[in-house]
């Protein structure tokens, strides 16, 4: 079985601040990390490879800093890496990302199944999942919180808003994991060492074959137009003030006025 | 094929076991709004098997007309039949707008959709809009909700969105109101390769946040597993539930479907408390419909005071056990 997790380098901070001049994101001094959810869809891999045995590929696309997520899958039992990185696939939005990554899986070929984490904490469209298996034609499954594969089948759980579903889909498939499917592991020291040894590839358009008129920007039907500052609304809060006993006091004066208590 | 040939606002009405969901109600209510800008027409978009008795409820809702496909490989919802459907009918009827409701089932669908037509989907969208160009736009929150992000779909068509539900209110029914409807016949295969296996209501563990009156939740600053204890004591002293913001169930102290706010749930009680959460727009979006806001930080100027009714500008751990001895001495 070969398997190919796709992972995200993104901003360790949820609190982006806004250049006042130029009104562009500050990126400066802000670290990164693998997204959350992406570690998920790298555990539900290396399960499966443990329990079936299964090669698994970990893809990024990004700029070539984007190489340490790959190490951080591979020091957690990826077998192999493929940074996607040219300028030709910068300012992507989920269309073109999602051509790009079918060109990748396409040129890795051979694939049965493809993980995703269910969204990635920056740009958090959920989107680029389902748009991969589309490019690829294959059948998904979103929000899954259980993975199995038997007889040539992926075998899910899925929590939807008021159900839960069992669901199976036909290999080759892609699936998108949520944070309840397992516990990511740490990387022991000795597999950060091994990962180094372990296979990196890093393709670009050309070698992609992809036709840049569908990456990148020019790839990209939707754009941000503006970014603002979040309206300030005028609430006329008002404050509790005084030692922590004094404060829970004026509180709890409040919740019986409003009949809490 | 210009895109000003393209005309209408479509809202996808999804339904399932032949029932509308409730997104699909407040979709429309802002697709009249923006009929009342372009002047086009509102076109709700059914797909299913035996549905055509919800086009009622859709005309009653605001659609000028319906488009029913009908056929039995739609009857359980599968993306790639739908996709097909969708596609096909996009592909034939050339509507400028295409909305679906930021479900399971249309962040599912959507997408798809968005690779067979080739353009742009903005996800989860907060609101919709005209901007000063006459360019419309879709608002979301941006990079963990610290900024709001604009986003245009300038030349490909449909210009699609997911919108996030909750945030429009739906129209009073208007009664007897009738529409066009228009029956289509769709071309679709059934997924030999998906299959529904078993599906179960979910099951109540009584912990549900949503539709609970009280919600305690706790976030960021909160750097110790254990001192979430007091904010669960005074959740259940106030008969109310424990939720959380998104870096709590990162981190996973908290399931899923304890979060507040963009990628988690949505919630309406009549009293929130915010507990050490600074209030991204991204957990503002989940829960600013509350009733009554308290919240307590200790940073003066976090912006979750701007949509508080009450705020402590103190120490959550020594404020949150504070006010449950208080409680319990009252209670007492």
């Amino acid at each position: 079985m070969k398997i190919l997790v796709f992972v995200k380098q993104v901003p360790d901070t949820d609190d982006v601040k806004l250049d006042p001049k130029t009104g562009n994101i500050m990126r400066e001094g802000v670290s990164s990390k693998l997204n959350p959810l992406d570690a998920n869809a790298v555990e539900a891999a290396i399960q499966l490879k443990e329990r079936y045995g299964a090669t698994v590929c970990a893809v990024s696309m990004g700029p070539p800093q984007a190489e340490d997520v790959l190490k951080k899958a591979l020091a957690l039992g990826c077998d192999e890496a493929y940074l996607l990185s040219d300028r030709a696939f910068g300012g992507a939005d989920t269309l073109a990302t999602s051509y790009t990554l079918a060109m990748a899986a396409k040129k890795i070929g051979d694939y049965d199944l493809l993980l995703f984490g269910r969204h990635a904490v920056d740009g958090d469209t959920a989107q680029t999942g389902p748009a991969t298996a589309a490019q690829l034609g294959i059948p998904q499954i979103t929000l899954a919180s259980s993975i199995d594969v038997q007889d040539g089948y992926v075998i899910c759980d899925r929590v939807l808003e008021d159900c839960t579903q069992k669901v199976r889909a036909k290999l080759p498939a892609l699936v998108t994991v949520t944070g309840e499917i397992n516990t990511p592991r740490y990387a022991k020291p000795i597999n950060i060492m091994k990962a180094l040894k372990k296979p990196r590839f890093v393709w670009n358009a050309a070698d992609l074959e992809a036709d840049t008129a569908q990456t990148g920007i020019p790839g990209s039907p939707s754009s941000t137009k503006e970014v603002l500052e979040p309206p300030k609304r005028n609430a006329n809060t008002k404050y509790f003030s005084g030692s922590a006993e004094e404060i829970a006091s004026q509180m709890a004066d409040m919740l019986h006025d409003e009949h809490l208590i | 094929m210009a895109k000003e040939d393209y005309k209408g606002i479509w809202v996808f009405a999804e339904q399932q076991n032949g029932k509308l969901n409730p997104t699909v109600f407040e979709i429309l209510a802002k697709a009249l709004e923006l009929k009342a800008h372009t002047g086009e027409n509102v076109t709700a978009v059914l797909l299913g098997s035996g549905v055509k008795d919800l086009a009622p409820a859709l005309f009653a809702y605001g659609a000028d007309s319906v488009i029913l496909a009908d056929d039995p490989n739609l009857a359980q919802y599968s993306a790639r039949p739908y996709q097909q459907a969708l596609t096909q009918l996009s592909e034939k009827y050339k509507p400028s707008i295409l909305l679906y409701g930021a479900t399971s089932l249309g962040r599912d669908l959507a997408p798809r959709v968005m690779v067979s037509l080739k353009t742009g989907l903005t996800a989860d969208a907060i609101d919709l809009g005209f901007d000063q160009d006459e360019v419309f736009y879709q608002t979301t929150p941006a990079y963990g909700g610290s900024i709001l992000a604009h986003i245009v779909i300038l030349e490909a068509r449909p210009q699609m969105a997911t919108v996030r539900p909750m945030m429009f209110e739906p129209i009073q029914p208007r009664e007897g109101a009738d529409g066009e409807l228009i029956i289509e016949t769709v071309s679709v295969d059934a997924d030999a390769d998906y299959e529904v296996l078993a599906t179960a209501p979910k099951q109540d563990t009584g912990d549900s946040i949503e539709g609970a009156q009280v919600i305690v939740a706790g976030g960021r600053g909160i750097k110790e597993e254990a001192d979430l204890e007091p904010l669960k004591e005074l959740a259940a002293l106030l008969d109310g539930k424990l939720a959380a913001s998104r870096p709590l169930v990162d981190n996973g102290w908290l399931a899923h479907e304890k979060q507040i706010g963009q990628s988690g749930a949505t919630i309406k009680p009549r009293y929130i408390f915010n507990v050490a959460i600074s209030g991204s727009v991204q957990y503002q979006v989940g829960m600013q419909n509350a009733g009554c806001v308290i919240s307590i930080n200790h940073t003066k100027g976090a912006p979750i005071f701007d949509i508080s009714h009450y705020g402590a500008v103190a120490d959550y751990k020594t404020v949150i056990p504070a006010l449950v001895e208080e409680i319990k001495r009252r209670k007492a």
